[in-house]
């Protein structure tokens, strides 16, 4: 799976959680700065990740996801 | 300090329409808004008779508002967006800015839903929603973000009798002088085979399958039991001064509350009805009004056989003879019984009656118990005289919960 299509698959979850518009979940964005995801939702996020690419991301590594290109990097790399 | 509390803004979502111009044309015309549920998830239960929303809350409201919030707070939402621009208050300070919205039994599907998700998938895959869209407050604190409240946001709870009891509530914080503006009702959404199992096994709910568009039908002599509701309604109550001062539109006055308690037993009614009375009573004293001032009632009267006649007789006593010129009319025939959102739909059809000089007649009512010894409107609405007019809105809970609110006309 490229990165392109895990972008694509996290903004349509950041989507459906948070009610952003996909086209706006881009690598640079921040969740909390700049897409306004609060604690809560990051966890639904990260849940539903956890699902739809079948990685496993351990709260010690949620914090360090700050990007959305952080999140994308990590689940291509645990896959 | 008491100062004179007005209402200003109604909304509603119940099972005859997504808003309260539909509601009340609906009640008008003795609509209902009760059906058999068609799920397989009910097909084993003794009771398979429900009134849903007739507008679906996922045809209203963003996805990401579906997810994050339970069906109660979704249909407070609704109600109390419609209310909020009904109102169109341009401007209130937040700190005199209040909520009191109260709900029954609260998130009880989202609580079973996670259950579900527990057991299947395990803790991992909980919801971290799952605490927001259970808790009872949850509606309340969903409409509060929504306006801005910061004069305090309030869940009073008492089973049925919930949703009066927070407009009571409410225009207790407006008269004491802690608002200026309160965002108030009642709130349920928890058709769940559960709960019916739960109501069924109280022998509380109607079993009249054969026909379940007339299974709720208060003070008949063929009434079997009441029909559960989803819905919300939602009312925004002003101080007189603050209303008028920017011109608002004002439907009514809100004259005052009658608050007690059976101290009898845990769900059957006092069958003497003296908690009813006691409330009716201090309502009245609260709203500085005599019994000939009362034009109308709209009372709690759900359907079942024992609560009823138990009202009716109540009403009757209080009133005395000036209950001959008080119709008595019960919104459960059309809408089933809303439970934390029945108080405050009670109240709204109370304020329109006043208002119209209009009282819509039971539904599905047809022959009179021959204990009811009030003027119930069957068949047609029945018309108000013009003048000053004030109505009762009964509304009772499981735990013997009484209480009463009046309202004036403008």
């Amino acid at each position: 799976m490229s990165h392109e299509d895990i972008l694509a698959g996290l903004a349509a979850i950041v989507n459906e959680v948070a009610g952003i518009p996909a086209e706006t979940v881009q690598m640079e964005k921040s969740f909390v700065d700049d897409l306004d995801v609060d604690s809560l939702s990051m966890v639904e996020v990260v849940m539903a990740c956890e699902d739809k690419f079948g990685v496993t991301i351990p709260d010690t590594e949620v914090k360090n996801l700050n990007t959305v290109a952080d999140a994308v990097n990590y689940i291509a790399a645990h896959k | 300090m008491s100062r004179t509390v007005v209402v200003t803004g109604l909304g509603a979502t119940t099972p005859l329409g997504g808003d309260v111009a539909s509601t009340w044309q609906g009640l008008l015309a003795g609509e209902s808004g009760i059906t058999i549920l068609e799920d397989p998830k009910f097909a084993e239960l003794p009771v398979r008779i429900a009134a849903p929303v007739k507008v679906d809350p996922s045809n209203i409201l963003e996805p990401h508002e579906i997810r994050r919030m339970d069906r109660s707070q979704q249909l407070a939402l609704i109600a109390a967006r419609e209310a909020w621009a009904d109102a169109a208050i341009d401007s209130v300070d937040p700190e005199r800015l209040g909520v009191a919205i109260a709900t029954g039994v609260g998130g009880a599907i989202s609580l079973m839903e996670q259950y579900d998700i527990l057991k299947e998938r395990g803790a991992s895959r909980v919801s971290p929603m799952t605490v927001p869209m259970l808790m009872p407050n949850g509606p309340a604190a969903v409409v509060g973000l929504e306006v801005g409240a910061m004069a305090g946001v309030h869940t009073p709870v008492s089973a049925c009798a919930s949703g009066a009891e927070a407009i009571g509530y409410g225009a207790e914080m407006i008269r004491t002088g802690r608002a200026d503006v309160v965002v108030c009702g009642g709130t349920e959404g928890c058709i769940h085979p559960l709960t019916i199992a739960a109501f069924a096994a109280m022998r509380a709910l109607s079993t009249r399958h054969d026909n379940a568009a007339a299974a709720s039908r208060p003070f008949d002599r063929d009434r079997d039991g009441f029909v559960m509701a989803e819905g919300s309604a939602i009312v925004v109550l002003e101080s007189e001064e603050f209303a008028k001062a920017r011109g608002a539109k004002i439907y009514g006055v809100y004259g005052g509350q009658g608050l007690a308690a059976d101290a009898h037993h845990i769900a059957q009614p006092e069958p003497e009805g003296r908690g009813v009375m006691l409330a009716i009573n201090r309502a009245l004293k609260d709203a500085d009004l005599s019994t000939k001032d009362i034009f109308h009632v709209n009372a709690h009267a759900t359907s079942t056989p024992a609560g009823d006649v138990a009202e009716a007789k109540a009403i009757r006593k209080v009133l005395g003879a000036d209950a001959d010129h008080a119709p008595v009319t019960a919104v459960k025939g059309a809408t089933g019984h809303l439970l934390g959102g029945a108080g405050s739909l009670a109240a709204i059809a109370s304020i329109l009656a006043l208002r119209d000089r209009k009282v819509p007649p039971v539904a599905n009512t047809i022959n009179l118990d021959e204990g009811v010894d009030v003027d119930v409107v069957i068949g047609s609405p029945r018309d108000l005289p013009s003048g000053d007019l004030a109505a009762l809105s009964n509304s009772f809970g499981f735990g013997g919960h009484d209480v009463v609110l009046a309202f004036r006309s403008v």
